[in-house]
């Protein structure tokens, strides 16, 4: 037998016999399960607020915020500065004159379902102009808030996760009450954890007077955006900084998605180590059973690398089935749950979802398969050092 | 304990099996630790939160603020015994990475409010006299290798000061420390009145109140009388106490911190179950040796303390062990290590890992342990 051959056939050999060690098989597989499940799910939080952050970003849409603001509610740009902004180049001109909305970020309190508890739920004046400038969102239900009204129109996100948002009902904000008087949806971005009203109501409500705190423009093409810089830059009477919409949600998400990782992580690879120890105590115990039928194997001419690698491939498959088991839990239970946190950066609710995406669940095999490799190569060079005949006389 | 020695003996038996399971253990209770001390993060805030102390904040949105007219007239409202105020500086250091909390306060009514703040006295009177002087909290101190009389920048994504720029000039005049372990010292505190003065905008108003009452009970009451008193003014108020504040305002951060609480739990059972079954099955294959043992005259109860001393004593060792470094990283290392604030093993937790640690060790022992007593020589030795 070429010894090829041989590998193939002691590693079958190994794999048939799994059924007689299931009870430490499953074991180890178990461990394994649990740390791509936990990867998965936890890191699952940190890409799906990133997604629904970058959802909400155009790569054509400018973000103009006061220089060195942190987020839009630490921003203010007067009036006079988004006329400015309005007539300077790469800014897109529709029908209405050009694409520019001036808007204000503020939070309101208000219950949320599932703890009755007030949250910052971000409300957001804008004008007209705005829905414009946000390609996918649009109303589903009811209607836009007319201009000069307390009217606001609520998220998809937002009418789901927070009390009395429905579509008709009125909600009390300080001495004003506002009435509900439509839904919109925007492919399940951030923008749907938000409530939307006409931005002179909300500054005369929180008495700001005639200023905004960021401006959305929409430019000529995502490479405009130079242009439209350069011209603010050059300009004396603003103090700007201009970001396309796509990288700034990317910042606003950063800590959040930071912090998970950096609990993720380390916690990965803490269980990671215990399922280590999992899989080599499954793989001693399995050759210590078998090491008169190893040695066995031995005497009759099997070369020490055959039965090397089938041990190494039997801790390499309960790896792998671990590792499918743990992903594919984490993906049954966890993938599309929606949650709402507090966003430290904008200081507001963003509702989410769970986003187990393929890439996690590679990098958890891939997790998985190492943690085999590690916990077979050990156990499999003890197997072949021990002397044939030590091994035979053993009872 | 006369058969410690055949105990340690039959621990050692497979060495490397021993290791590898109390290795897992240790592995085990690192994580519970350090989860504790994660915990400590999402629920201390509520902990060392007083009940005798209220906030009172803008009803509609905690970022809009009050005018400072409020201080005199709360002050005024009979069971009220202190009032101080503080605002939202919203600053970073040099990168918008290094962010921190920064409070503009009045001194000498907020270390009265908050007496959990050490200050040393000359460094306090420092303080007061320097119009641009700051204390900064230990932790702070630690990470930024701040020391006093340093003059440190801080930019305001929100405050403008009057010669229109974003970045304030301040001299750090005092270090603080909590006297709660648990409580939070990444915070800096600025003067009042040299913010008040120098921003362009916003001024005469206040972020928030912060008031200290006579005694609990009448909590309910008093909150109500400031509420109603600005119930028809155009800032109305929400009172409610400081703890009832931190558990609202962690409520926020909503279930995350719970299904990362769920999440471990798991984790921490399914290897515990893990090393349980491994030590299960070493007494399994020592069926024979313990029906030798009972040929030799042991009697059942001792065979079955045996076998539950064996399992308990690793468990001890791997956990104790995995508590002791969670207690090193979280509390010693701290927070240079992570920074996270109120990131603290207590000794309650380290007091319920013990009791895991007992629990598994007998939880994993028992039913190898009873079965082991239960043994009848003759079938044990004829499975040879």
């Amino acid at each position: 037998m070429s010894w090829l051959q041989q590998i193939f056939a002691v590693t079958a050999l190994n794999l048939r016999n799994i059924p007689q060690r299931l009870g430490a098989s499953v074991v180890a597989i178990f461990g394994v399960a649990a740390v791509v499940g936990v990867f998965a799910g936890v890191l699952s939080m940190a890409n799906g607020f990133k997604k629904t952050m970058v959802a909400a970003g155009a790569e054509d849409t400018a973000v103009i915020l006061r220089a060195g603001a942190t987020g839009e509610m630490a921003s203010a740009v007067s009036n006079e500065q988004i006329q400015i902004i309005s007539t300077s180049p790469g800014v897109r001109s529709g029908a209405s004159g050009p694409e520019v909305s001036g808007e204000l970020y503020v939070v309101v309190d208000v219950d949320k379902k599932s703890t009755n508890e007030p949250a910052n739920v971000p409300l957001r004046g804008v004008q007209l102009g705005a829905f414009g400038i946000r390609d996918n969102l649009s109303i589903v239900e009811g209607r836009t808030f007319e201009t000069g009204k307390n009217e606001l129109v609520a998220g998809r996100s937002a009418q789901r996760q927070f009390k009395g948002l429905e579509v008709g009902d009125r909600i009390p904000f300080g001495v004003t009450e506002w009435t509900v008087v439509g839904a919109f949806e925007d492919n399940g971005s951030v923008s749907e954890s938000e409530l939307w009203a006409d931005v002179r109501v909300i500054q005369a409500a929180y008495r700001r007077g005639n200023t905004y705190q960021t401006v959305r423009a929409k430019l000529q093409s995502p490479a405009a955006i130079a242009d439209l810089r350069a011209a603010l830059d050059a300009d004396p009477r603003l103090d700007v900084d201009v970001v396309n919409e796509r990288e700034f949600y990317s910042q606003q998400s950063e800590a959040m998605t930071n912090l998970i990782s950096y609990i993720g992580y380390p916690l990965t690879i803490l269980m990671a180590i215990g399922a280590v120890f999992g899989a080599l105590n499954t793989m001693y115990s399995s050759i210590s059973a078998r090491a008169k039928e190893i040695a066995t194997l031995r005497a009759i001419g099997f070369r020490p690398l055959s039965i090397l690698v089938s041990v190494v491939v039997e801790s390499g498959v309960l790896a792998i089935i671990g590792g499918l088991l743990g992903g594919g839990l984490a993906w049954l239970f966890l993938n599309g749950y929606t949650v709402s946190t507090l966003n430290a950066a904008s200081f507001s609710q963003v509702v989410f979802d769970f986003a187990v995406s393929g890439e996690l669940l590679m990098q958890g095999l891939v997790a998985a398969v190492i943690i085999g490799l590690i916990g077979g190569l050990f156990p499999a060079i003890r197997a072949v050092r021990i002397p044939v005949t030590t091994a035979l006389r053993e009872l | 304990m006369k058969y410690f020695y055949l105990v340690w003996k039959s621990l050692w038996r497979k060495k490397i099996r021993t290791l590898l399971t109390m290795m897992s253990v240790f592995v085990a209770f690192l994580l519970f630790g350090l989860l504790s001390a994660l915990n400590q993060v999402f629920d201390g805030a509520t902990d060392v939160a007083s009940a005798q102390r209220l906030i009172t904040l803008d009803k509609v949105s905690i970022i809009n603020a009050l005018p400072s007219a409020y201080l005199t007239r709360i002050r005024a409202i009979p069971g009220v015994t202190e009032v101080t105020h503080a605002d939202w500086f919203g600053g970073y250091f040099q990168d918008p990475r290094n962010q921190f909390a920064q409070f503009p306060v009045d001194p000498e009514t907020y270390l009265a409010i908050y007496p959990e703040l050490k200050l040393p006295a000359d460094q306090r009177e420092k303080w007061q006299r320097t119009r641009d002087g700051i204390v900064v909290g230990r932790d702070l101190v630690e990470t930024y290798g701040w020391s006093i009389g340093d003059r440190i920048p801080l930019y305001s994504s929100i405050w403008t000061n009057k010669d229109g720029g974003q970045v304030w000039d301040f001299e750090v005049t005092g270090i603080f420390d909590n006297d709660d372990p648990r409580g939070n010292t990444q915070f800096i505190l600025i003067q009042y009145d040299y913010f008040d003065e120098g921003r362009a905008f916003g001024q005469g108003t206040m972020g928030w109140f912060v008031l200290s009452i006579d005694s609990a009970g009448g909590a309910a009451s008093i909150s109500n009388q400031i509420d109603t008193q600005f119930a028809n003014s155009p800032n109305q108020t929400k009172t409610v106490t400081e703890a009832a504040f931190a558990e609202s305002f962690i409520g926020q951060y909503g279930n995350i911190a719970l299904i990362i609480t769920l999440i471990l739990t798991a984790v921490f059972f399914t290897i515990l179950l893990v090393a349980g079954n491994t030590m299960a099955q070493s007494v399994r294959e020592r069926i024979p040796e313990l029906a030798v043992l009972k040929t030799l005259g042991f009697e059942d109860r001792s065979v079955l303390g045996i076998v539950l001393a064996e399992s308990t004593f690793v468990m001890l060792l791997g956990g104790t062990l995995g508590l002791l470094a969670a207690w090193f990283i979280a509390n010693v290392a701290g927070p240079s290590f992570i920074p996270l604030p109120g990131f603290y093993l207590d000794v309650a937790a380290l007091l319920t890992g013990l009791g895991y640690i007992v629990l598994a060790g007998i939880a994993a022992g028992i039913f190898p342990a009873l079965r082991a007593m239960r043994l009848t020589i003759i079938d044990a030795l004829a499975r040879v």
